[in-house]
């Protein structure tokens, strides 16, 4: 990891992620800080859900690592991942953040005021016993974020936390993500409004399967750079080429039937533009991919 | 009517012994059998009761109707098929679901022929329905035994469980019990199944593993009542069908199925937790 490890939460170098070998993240490289509050922006499929999972480490890396710092890891998946038909009260759900200290036997009861101030924090102060199945998807969400304050996590990592979500409900988790920044935890967190990013975040990483950009907040939203990541997530192959970029192993892809997500005219003009996050370390970016032609 | 109830067990031993087997079956089997219904792996139970059979059938024709080496048998068969189906599942594109059916059928079918290469019709229907009244001292030690390491393996993982069911995702994050829990908990499903199936035969073992917990989701509304219920519902079902069975001469493993399917049908009508008998009687709405 080297010296920048050091003060770094999470470091990607040459991060490939994907499903089927088609990359959903590729080639990212750069280092988030300890305490930062950092937004992931990008069209769908740009590869964020990916990110996030492959860095609490449910999707494995292709190519490349994560560098993980010390501290326990809390993740908020995307709500329809978790079946809420199941008959848990909302205090059991909550109760679920404190596993790293109480395990699968030890009891919870001497754990019951911080379970009850974490719920009241959220604003479900009442609601302890109600099952999940019958709070609405804003109540839901806010017995999660519970559920993440219990877990009491120095990186906590937020999976489009307000889809669905009404204003207020918002708000108030907002306040909330804040108030861990304040904590000097580590948030990440894949957004879809970029008003929100521009008032809330410092710092973007926009992705469109790569880092298209990554900085300051006003430094990365900029229209130009939109646009990019918009052309970029459209051009999907199923037939594409094996990605010759060497990624700094020395060992390139030699499969024929590796796959690459870009489409031809997209990448030509788009070699890494490195802003001052991300390491300049492989400047070696010869393409040599066949002609990709765009899928239906 | 309880001295009729009552009565075949105070006057025949073979009576008691068969209500005591049911009896701890009730105890072990519902709480698995809540489970697999909340994991919406109903279905996926009833595929690995038949997957048992090919087991049985080995154990058959190597020892005749020895109760350990049938036993043995079907324990290694039907933890076979569920690890292979589980395999399959990750590694192809079949969903879990449509690779246990495959597994499923060609285990019933060549456990049946199996079983008719070397024994008659009536081993055949021996093995496929149980004999609950012809319950050994063997037999109840197995039952007890099963009942034992369940309660004790249910309570050992019952907090990784539910979090397995409800939020796999969280699980894998913070621990690495996900995979041993889910095998642990095939493993339970896959011994009750075998237990069931020395009283209530291959084809059936799944009854008092799911009829009652199903009857138990018109009654309570969480774990903590669910699992009662459902053993509830499975001694009630034990007894009267063991009583009904005396009374009425009937088999008696399918008459303790039939009387579980009995309370089922029952709560779907009267059931206070989405019985058909509370929606029809509209309450007036809260006002908050």
């Amino acid at each position: 990891m080297g010296d920048a490890a050091v003060s770094a939460a999470l470091a990607f170098r040459h991060l490939t992620l994907g499903y089927d070998r088609h990359p959903a993240v590729h080639h990212l490289d750069g280092t988030v800080d300890r305490g930062e509050l950092l937004a992931i922006v990008g069209p769908n499929g740009a590869g964020k859900s990916t990110l996030l999972k492959a860095i609490v480490g449910d999707v494995p890396c292709l190519e490349g690592a994560i560098g993980r710092g010390d501290g326990a890891l809390a993740y908020l998946p995307q709500a329809d991942e978790i079946d809420r038909t199941f008959p848990l009260s909302v205090l059991d759900l909550v109760a679920m953040g404190l596993w790293s200290r109480t395990g699968p036997w030890r009891s919870q009861g001497s754990r019951r005021a911080a379970l009850a101030a974490a719920i009241e924090t959220v604003g479900l102060g009442g609601f302890e016993g109600r099952l999940i199945g019958t709070l609405s998807g804003g109540q839901f969400q806010r017995a999660l974020f519970a559920r993440l304050i219990v877990q009491d996590a120095a990186v906590i990592l937020l999976d489009e936390p307000f889809r669905g979500i009404d204003a207020r409900t918002t708000d108030d988790l907002i306040r909330l993500i804040l108030r861990w920044h304040g904590e000097g935890r580590t948030v990440l967190a894949a957004l879809h409004d970029m008003a929100q990013v521009r008032a809330h975040f410092p710092r973007t990483l926009l992705l469109a399967r790569e880092a298209v950009a990554w900085g300051a907040t006003a430094a990365v939203l900029t229209p130009a750079n939109l646009s990019r990541a918009g052309r970029l997530s459209e051009a999907w192959d199923e037939t594409a080429a094996v990605c010759g970029r060497d990624d700094g192993h020395g060992h390139a892809h030699d499969d024929a039937q590796d796959t690459e997500a870009q489409g031809a005219e997209a990448q030509g003009a788009e070699a890494h533009r490195h802003d001052d996050r991300i390491h300049a370390g492989h400047g070696h970016h010869h393409h040599d991919h066949a002609p990709a032609r765009k899928a239906g | 009517m309880s001295e009729s109830l009552l009565a075949p067990f105070l006057e025949f031993g073979f009576m008691r012994r068969a209500l005591v087997g049911c009896l701890v079956l009730s105890v072990s089997a519902p709480p698995v059998g809540v489970f697999l219904m909340l994991r919406r792996m109903s279905l996926m139970s009833e595929a690995m009761s038949h997957a048992i059979l090919p087991g049985v059938a080995t154990g058959f024709i190597v020892a005749g109707l020895s109760l350990p080496a049938m036993t043995f048998g079907g324990l290694a068969a039907g933890l076979v098929v569920a690890l292979l189906a589980a395999a399959v599942t990750r590694t192809t594109m079949v969903r879990e679901d449509a690779s246990l059916a495959a597994f499923y059928l060609i285990a019933l079918a060549g456990g049946v022929l199996l079983i008719s290469l070397r024994g008659s019709q009536l081993d055949l229907l021996h093995i496929l329905f149980g004999n609950v009244l012809a319950l050994d001292d063997g037999a109840l030690v197995l039952l007890g035994g099963i009942a034992t390491v369940t309660l004790v393996v249910m309570a050992a993982i019952f907090r990784p469980l539910v979090m397995e069911c409800v939020d796999p995702l969280f699980l894998r994050t913070v621990s690495r019990a996900g995979g041993p829990v889910h095998f642990a908990f095939l493993g339970l499903v896959v011994m009750n199944l075998v237990g069931g199936f020395q009283a209530l035969g291959t084809l059936l073992a799944v009854g008092l593993m799911l009829l009652p917990a199903v009857t138990a989701r018109f009654w309570a509304s969480d774990l903590t009542g669910l699992i009662p219920a459902s053993i509830l519902a499975a001694v009630v079902a034990s007894l009267s069908g063991l009583a009904l069975a005396y009374h009425l001469d009937l088999p008696a493993g399918p008459a303790i199925v039939l009387a579980a399917g009995g309370l089922y049908v029952l709560s779907l009508l009267i059931g206070p937790r989405g019985g058909l008998a509370h929606r029809l009687i509209r309450r007036r709405h809260l006002e908050a």
